[in-house]
């Protein structure tokens, strides 16, 4: 996510909800999101609401998993007094920053706290983030122990160049350390990679590919680089030491990923998420996608409830702040109203594999389906059975199909 | 001795022998307005501490380029020994668009100062007013203007000018308007030289008018130079050419603000108001009669104005529409010879289609309306009028490349011609040959002016002309060479009408009317224009230049292959809707060829040739 806060309304310091949010609640999932808001460095394409220690401003990574715990424990109270139905935690994700640089320890205290908090459903996802570096094979059976189900690694790249050009510090070769360690520790394992770096080759892409599949992770993720304002990356691109990400190269990429997924058996689920069965899809990030509830912990974490969006105060001192004060640490939020919902669900569920069903689009959006097939955009089989699942094209296309799905 | 006149002579029972009028015949910035201001300071009828910089030149626009689009007359005192006489300076346009106005003003005259920089020499424009002068019998006194300035060279063009209006170099007059220098005596060589106009006060009355200008307050200001008989106030006057009759709520002269008279006689020169609000309804070259005792025969000369180049106008912001149309409305009550109806085009919108006396009537007007309304406009590219007739026989007359026939197989297409006339040092003469040439140009002659000038002369199509000529051979001559050109009938031409083809669907505005040699240079042009300008789109999208159903130059823009956000949680689904949002409001400015969405902004630049490669990304 970038960090850049979105322009909303103010968020009233005791982070009641409006009785909107409530509504319905019962019938959707909830998740939570911790967010980590620490590096050891910053790397130049990452626009994160994320630290290094010369960034953190008098805040302190040890007092940190204290306040996050903070806010959980508000968050069931402004959730109850909001009379919004209490749910058990289907998931759970630690992502940063670095989560893994504090110690497995606060990890697993914080991760306590949300079980104390909200209780777990049966089979509950638990997932965090990692860097290859920064975990050893004790943190991770500290986390199994703890109770996290699944680790997802920023591998980023096989390729030394690339990772370099990515800032990335760690060596391609510890890798299949980390994975090993953590199948080890009993933990389903994700890796992400990026692509469309500056420099990268299709055949750089290629061997960070093949690299990912012969580690046969339970899941992957492939995302196109993007070169947010503000990074060192979009500096080095403005200034002309780096080229610019190109878009036929980056289609190209993603066909070459998405083809090599599926012979290896990956399913994509989404966009820029494949796994090897349904079992091992990403449940949070399906919640994202499909309008759930979550409730995100940590400075400038985004949280939804029921059509109401609001995120955190963004640095770690300012967030420190307001929980210190007894407020709620959100500084602004939005009421969707119902057709920019309908908006979302559309733009959300176009991305995933069991997408939108057709019949519940408004007419504009379903008289656009046939186009859509006709241009290569969405699998007409799909469609034939209700849903709009996108194509290899329409999924490279995705934000083009959602324009046309919701022209009047 | 002042020779300010003790007693001037009063309008409306001044003897015609003791009018002179006359006009001044000079090139932009060779300081006509100076001269003449100077002249109502020294006659007296502005004060100097009143007097604005350049009077005459009402306009903003005329006041910035240096030119005068619209005339005005004044009259002014001179005393010369013991007789006050009445001068009416008529001031003329400046430009070759003008040039019926000009010949108008002439009409008005028995005389001209023919006024030339004595650091530049004369101008291809002021030669061919001094012509038009010629025609009309006018007496002509020759003057050099900025004799004050160091790089003057009042021997060498002295020699010039007595060599074009046969005479000796020494009658030529030196003045300077800036410092007052030589003016008084060129005031008396006006009543010296320049005949009394001569009139039949008896007769029936004729007045010609020579400008008509639209006053928001008190309607339409015509200005008349009375030829036989006496024009009264509250008399119903009647307009020659439409038989309209008007009643006159203010008869005057311009001294140099209106002032109300007892009337006009002959051979005065003044202003009437009859309260129309509209310059058609008073036209420049009609004759005014009175509806009481009417004259039987109109005076000599006058013709409609008849536009040459035409152009799309159209709002870049569609919503203007309805303010573009309005103010077109307001000019036109100024501007006899703006005619526009409305247009609509699949690349640009609804606009109009206007009509021009030239090129830089096009740009007056467009500046115009950018100027005082505020509005912000695209003009397409210029066209001028031609007659196509198909092989039945038909024939069509085209003021719009949408126009030209399609069904029917053509047998001739006819353009219109012009003689040009160009200025410039001899050293230039090669480069302006190669550029007429290049447009179809057929050289008639060319003829030295004094020692280093040529004046060079073609027959040119119009259609040439009005596509960036004058640009052209400004830049290829430093800026030295000056272009005057008339209508000279048209001839017929091997032209064909170009379409650009946007993924099949025609953009009626790229199609143009060209030559048949240079249809591929314009096809290559443009197709190459719009690939760099418009934006991917999820299919290909083939650009083609055809003639008829033949396609001469293509070009494609490859499909769009990525366009999806790669991460999408948390808060980036916000971020997200409010692109989409702000997408969703973009794609209301994006104009629909076919399926091909294309922005505004492009075909604008496409038109206007401002070529920047459009961004990868969107």
């Amino acid at each position: 996510m970038g960090s850049a806060l979105p322009l909303g309304e103010p968020a009233p310091l005791d982070g009641l909800l409006p009785a909107s949010a409530a509504e319905g609640a019962d019938g959707r999932a909830l998740g939570v999101y911790v967010h980590v808001p620490f590096c050891r460095v910053r790397c130049g394409y990452c626009d994160f609401n994320t630290y290094t220690a010369s960034e953190l401003r008098g805040a302190r990574q040890v007092d940190y998993a204290d306040q996050a715990i903070e806010e959980i424990r508000m968050s069931r109270r402004v959730l109850a007094a909001s009379g919004v139905a209490s749910r058990e935690a289907e998931t759970v994700f630690f992502g940063g920053g670095t989560p893994t640089l504090l110690p497995a320890d606060d990890l697993v205290r914080m991760l306590g706290a949300v079980r104390e908090e909200f209780g777990f459903a049966d089979g509950a996802e638990v997932t965090t983030e990692a860097n290859p570096d920064s975990v050893g094979p004790e943190d991770l059976l500290c986390l199994a122990e703890g109770g996290f189900t699944r680790v997802s690694f920023g591998m980023q790249s096989a390729v030394p160049h690339v990772l370099a050009a990515l800032d990335r510090t760690h060596d391609p070769a510890r890798v299949p350390l980390v994975v090993r360690w953590a199948r080890d520790a009993g933990l389903d394992v994700s890796l992400d990679l990026i692509y469309g770096t500056p420099g990268e080759s299709l055949d750089d892409w290629r061997r960070s590919v093949d690299a990912v599949v012969s580690e046969r992770p339970d899941h992957v993720s492939a995302y196109a680089l993007i070169v947010e304002d503000g990074t060192k990356l979009a500096r080095q691109i403005r200034r002309g030491e780096l080229a610019q990400p190109d878009d036929d190269l980056e289609a190209d990429m993603y066909e070459l990923a998405d083809e090599a997924f599926a012979d290896a058996g990956f399913e994509w689920y989404e966009v820029s998420n494949w796994a090897t069965d349904a079992a091992h899809r990403s449940r949070h990030n399906l919640g994202y996608w499909r309008g759930d509830d979550w409730w995100g912990v940590g400075p400038g974490a985004h949280s939804h409830v029921g059509g109401v969006r609001w995120w955190n105060a963004k640095h770690p001192a300012a967030y420190a702040e307001r929980l210190a004060a007894g407020h709620s640490p959100a500084v602004g939020r939005e009421v969707l109203d119902a057709p920019t919902r309908e908006t979302e669900r559309v733009l959300l569920l176009t991305r995933i594999r069991e997408g939108i069903d057709i019949a519940s689009l408004h007419a504009g959006g379903r008289h656009a389906v046939a186009g859509l097939i006709a241009d290569g955009l969405v699998d007409a089989r799909a469609a034939l059975a209700g849903g709009l699942t996108l194509t290899r094209r329409g999924r490279l296309l995705a934000d083009a199909v959602v324009r046309r799905l919701l022209e009047d | 001795m002042s020779p300010r006149a003790h007693t001037p002579p009063v309008p409306a029972a001044t003897d015609p022998a003791l009018i002179r009028n006359f006009c001044i015949i000079a090139h932009i910035d060779h300081g006509k307005s100076t001269l003449a201001d100077r002249m109502l300071g020294i006659t007296g009828v502005v004060s100097d501490r009143d007097m604005r910089a350049q009077y005459l030149d009402r306009m903003d626009i005329e006041r910035e380029r240096g030119i005068t689009i619209k005339s005005q007359a004044v009259r002014m005192p001179w005393q010369v020994g013991d007789t006050a006489y009445a001068l009416n300076m008529i001031d003329t346009p400046g430009h070759v668009d003008f040039s019926y106005e000009v010949s108008r003003s002439l009409a008005a005259c028995e005389g001209a100062i023919l006024l030339v920089d004595a650091a530049q020499g004369i101008e291809a424009q002021t030669l061919a007013n001094l012509y038009l002068a010629l025609e009309n019998d006018l007496e002509i006194i020759p003057v050099l203007n900025k004799i004050d300035l160091p790089a003057a060279e009042p021997e060498k063009y002295a020699r010039e000018l007595a060599e074009l209006i046969g005479g000796d170099p020494a009658d030529v007059m030196k003045v300077s308007g800036k410092t007052g220098l030589g003016v008084e005596d060129l005031l008396d060589r006006v009543v010296e030289r320049i005949p009394a106009p001569v009139g039949d006060a008896d007769a029936p009355p004729r007045a010609m008018i020579f400008d008509s200008v639209y006053d928001s307050y008190r309607g339409v200001v015509t200005y008349v130079r009375m030829v036989d008989g006496k024009l009264n106030p509250r008399e119903r006057i009647q307009m020659m050419s439409t038989r309209a009759t008007h009643e006159i709520l203010e008869i005057g002269v311009s001294a140099p603000e209106p002032t109300p008279t007892k009337g006009l006689g002959v051979g005065e020169v003044g202003y009437l108001i009859t309260g129309v609000k509209d310059v058609r309804q008073s036209k420049v070259g009609d004759t005014v009669t009175t509806a009481a005792k009417s004259a039987t025969e109109a005076l000599a000369g006058y013709t409609e104005p008849l536009p040459m180049v035409f152009s799309g106008l159209y709002p870049i912001d569609g919503s203007d529409y309805p303010e573009l149309r309005e103010a077109l409305d307001k000019l036109k009550l100024s501007d006899a010879a703006l005619v526009y109806e409305p247009e609509t085009s699949v690349a640009l919108g609804f606009g109009f289609r206007a009509g021009f006396l030239g090129l830089l009537h096009l740009e007056i007007i467009t500046e115009r309306l950018q100027r005082e309304f505020g509005l912000d406009i695209i003009a397409t590219a210029p066209s001028v009028v031609y007659e196509v007739t198909t092989e039945d026989k038909k024939t069509v007359t085209v003021t719009n490349p949408s126009e030209f026939p399609t069904g029917a197989k053509i047998s001739e297409v006819r353009e219109p011609m012009v003689r040009a006339a160009i200025l410039a040092p001899k050293d230039y003469v090669g480069t302006i040959m190669e550029l007429c040439q290049s447009r179809r140009g057929a050289l008639l002659g060319m003829d030295y002016l004094g020692e280093d000038r040529v004046e060079i002369r073609y027959t040119i199509p119009l259609g040439e002309i009005v596509f960036d000529f004058f640009d052209q051979l400004k830049s290829k001559t430093a800026g030295y060479a000056s272009l005057d050109y008339e209508p000279v009938g048209d001839q017929a031409a091997d032209l064909v009408k170009v379409d650009i083809l946007l993924q099949g669907e025609q953009v009626d505005a790229f199609s143009a009317i060209v030559h048949r040699d240079k249809a591929y240079a314009y096809g290559v042009l443009m197709t190459g224009r719009l690939r760099e300008l418009i934006p991917r789109q999820q299919f290909e999208v083939p650009i083609q230049a055809a003639i008829g159903a033949r396609i001469i130059a293509r070009e494609s823009i490859r499909a769009m292959r990525k366009d999806v956000l790669a991460k999408c949680y948390g808060g980036d689904i916000s971020r997200k809707r409010k692109l989409l949002e702000k997408q969703k409001e973009g794609k209301k400015r994006m104009k629909m060829v076919g399926r091909v969405e294309v922005p505004q902004e492009a075909f604008i630049a496409a038109l206007s040739g401002d070529v920047e490669k459009k961004d990868s990304k969107k």
